[in-house]
């Protein structure tokens, strides 16, 4: 099946030549999943900080099960943000 | 220690400068910057003032952490009331200037009166001098800078200043330090023209002494090491600038977009950090010449740009062939996504204009969206604009950008900021505003908590005041759905309050991306004598928010004022992840109120007060 991959940041260098508006068309076997797809792009899974199906955040969790259907839009973004340290006292 | 422990009072209408010991008790009470100078403008002047007249007051104030080794330990804040909003304003600058002023051995100048002639503040360290400015006035921002350095024979002096658009009183005029550093928001450039007072110039040759200098180096270290570590700061925001978050928030389905009639932007990509860095141009260069950092800071967000000389912006003039300024995220949204130009090139020239004649990036952006959208339902006409203000149009965008810096045309008009201006034309719920003020680059239908957030800030719509973006969308500290409205009142409350203790520190909220409150109050408690135990902070940022609070009841506000542009809460999203919502902020709202120990009407209770010491100002307090 096709999926459409958009990467951002440090990772659009990993785009093909040709890309447009940091998105590819890819063809992936049926089933994968959005972890199984940045695998396959030898993009190691820790940058993948951020990703998104059609706008909708993954959770870690989801981002490893969820699987993908035809047509959808995997975003990928590295740790633009996203605290490797928490601030504790942020929260209530 | 680091405190100055004294001010500079100018009193511009006798055109004297005298120097006062720093009220030591407020200072341990509300910390510095914004909140010690919203306690002394609250104390000094009557909140029902006309914000351009000459009996407010214009305070330019630095933190305890200002001028130190701190990491991001550069920022300064110009407080008043706001000529936009009517309402506390203080907006917060980076760049050069903030540590200078703490480095001439000043905590805070407070300008009082209006002068009879335009003059500007020298400081040279502890000596400060009224100077006319008769040859300044009429100048931009850039001569002027030029020109004060180079009659004080000074090429290092550091410079505050308005341009045109402060001295007509353009009523979202910014600050503009270090040639495009801005106190950007709520009109306080406005303020500053309305008293004919031009620029402060600084020469501060002292050091910031602190109260353990050894304890100092270590604590430093440590958390300079935390942000060099933590890949925000140093890695995403030094390489691609605050506007690596154009492509993410567009992706999210919260950008809003042609004046928040959509929440997407087809040409996102076009104006974003990586088409600024990345993209090749016919010349073969980029937008991004270099990036460059405030005063003590490891992060370097800050963007250097160079528009193509061949753009039609520019190919005539090659006074803007030169580097400057490159697009914060806020800015690039403004003037890009909001007005439905994708012209990177375009949008930078626009940019360099603001900060040439002194504008806010934010309000006017969003008041050209409000215009174009007035223009398309037919409420202005070409011939009352002169020529088609259509969204996307790129020329249009350019024209009316020059138009208002210079104060002709139609541009006299987008000088009120888009609530007078669709209110003047028929359609005032055309304006995405709350309190007077455009709300920035993230829509509250898709991020509930920033619309909570739009809502209650006392500066009136913004960002910076309470970031819950962090949460919501980048998942620091913690992740929350951005749809969802339950838990965010909480939310809202605590990055409010600690963001005024960033704010009163000295610090940029950068750090908070790879710090929290037991950072800061390390570096605080090896700084400065007092309590800076995390406890203490909370309590100091608490009290600083409810005090603006009190300031803006007894202004004339009310629990009204704290809503939103009806688009939000009753046009739902229509495309991306929240197709279909609208703000939540009749059940939001009533949460916040309560956590705030407020009053169903928004009137903090005489028991929040009496815990957080704070003053009534508001008589009818409950």
């Amino acid at each position: 099946m096709r999926i459409k991959l958009k990467l951002f940041a440090m990772l659009t260098e990993r785009l093909p030549p040709g890309s447009v508006d940091h998105t590819t068309e890819l063809e992936v076997p049926e089933g994968a999943t959005a972890r199984q797809v940045v695998e396959r792009l030898h993009i190691p899974p820790e940058l993948a900080s951020l990703a998104l199906v059609d706008g909708v955040h993954l959770t870690r969790r989801q981002f490893a099960e969820r699987t993908l259907h035809e047509g959808e839009t995997l975003a990928i973004f590295p740790p633009i943000a996203g605290g490797s340290r928490p601030a504790p006292a942020l929260l209530p | 220690m680091s405190w100055s422990r004294k001010l500079l009072r100018v009193d511009l209408a006798r055109g004297t400068c005298t120097s006062e010991a720093l009220n030591m008790d407020w200072a341990r009470e509300y910390l510095g910057q914004r909140g010690l100078a919203t306690k002394y403008l609250s104390e000094e002047i009557d909140p029902q003032v006309d914000p351009l007249s000459p009996d407010n007051e214009l305070i330019f104030a630095t933190g305890p952490l200002t001028g130190t080794t701190a990491g991001t330990a550069g920022r300064y804040s110009v407080i008043t009331k706001g000529a936009l909003t009517g309402a506390i304003a203080c907006s917060n600058s980076g760049g050069l200037f903030g540590a200078e002023l703490k480095k001439a051995g000043w905590d805070m100048v407070i300008f009082q009166g209006r002068a009879p002639k335009p003059v500007y503040l020298l400081l040279r360290d502890d000596k400060a001098e009224l100077l006319p400015a008769d040859a300044l006035w009429g100048r931009t921002v850039w001569e002027t800078e030029r020109r004060i350095r180079k009659q004080h024979g000074d090429p290092h002096m550091k410079i505050a200043s308005i341009g045109g658009a402060g001295e007509q009183q353009v009523l979202y005029a910014s600050v503009i330090n270090d040639e495009y550093r801005a106190a950007g928001r709520s009109g306080v450039g406005a303020v500053m023209g309305s008293k004919q007072l031009k620029a402060v110039a600084v020469k501060g040759t002292g050091k910031v002494p602190v109260r353990d200098a050894a304890k100092f180096r270590e604590v430093t270290a440590a958390t300079r090491k935390l942000l060099e570590e933590n890949p925000v700061t140093s890695e995403a925001l030094p390489t691609y600038g605050t506007n690596v978050l154009m492509n993410i928030i567009n992706e999210s389905g919260g950008l809003p977009t042609r004046n928040a009639t959509d929440v997407q932007f087809e040409g996102a990509s076009k104006i974003s950090g990586e088409a600024m860095r990345d993209m090749v141009r016919e010349d073969g260069q980029t937008n991004l010449v270099h990036r460059e950092p405030c005063f003590s800071c490891t992060i370097g967000c800050g963007r250097v740009s160079r528009i193509l000389r061949t753009h039609f912006s520019v190919k005539d003039r090659p006074e803007y062939w030169g580097d400057s300024g490159g697009l914060e995220y806020e800015s690039a949204w403004a003037l890009g996504a909001a007005t439905g130009v994708e012209d990177l090139e375009a949008l930078t020239f626009c940019n360099f204009l603001c900060n040439e004649h002194g504008m806010d990036t934010i309000t006017f952006g969003s008041t050209v969206g409000a215009a174009m959208e007035l223009f398309q339902v037919g409420a202005l006409s070409e011939a009352q604009v002169g020529y088609p203000l259509r969204f996307g149009d790129a020329h249009a965008l350019v024209r009316i950008t020059e138009e208002t810096a210079k104060g002709i045309g139609f541009g006299k008009e987008m000088g009120l900021g888009s609530r007078r201006l669709c209110e003047r034309y028929g359609h005032p719920d055309l304006s995405m505003t709350v309190k007077g003020q455009e709300f920035p680059a993230y829509d509250g239908r898709a991020l509930q908590g920033m619309g909570l957030e739009y809502a209650t800030s006392n500066r009136g719509a913004c960002h910076v005041r309470g970031y819950t973006v962090s949460s919501e969308i980048l998942g620091v500290p913690e992740k929350t759905d951005p749809l969802v409205h339950e838990g965010k009142a909480g939310l809202v409350k605590a990055f409010q309050d600690m963001t005024a203790v960033v704010d009163s520190a000295g610090l940029c909220l950068f750090s908070t991306f790879a710090w929290g409150l037991p950072e800061i109050s390390i570096q605080l408690e090896a700084d400065s004598e007092g309590d800076f135990s995390v406890d203490n902070l909370s309590r100091i940022g608490e009290r600083i928010w409810n005090l603006e609070r009190e300031f803006n009841l007894a202004a004339g506000l009310t629990g009204k004022d704290d809503t939103l542009p009806k688009r939000l809460l009753k046009e739902a999203a229509r495309t991306g992840p929240a197709k279909g919502h609208v703000s939540r902020l009749d059940v939001m709202l009533p949460e916040y109120y309560e956590l705030r120990g407020w009053s169903p009407t928004g009137v903090p209770g005489t028991e929040t007060l009496e815990r957080l010491g704070v003053k009534t100002l508001y008589p009818t307090a409950a």
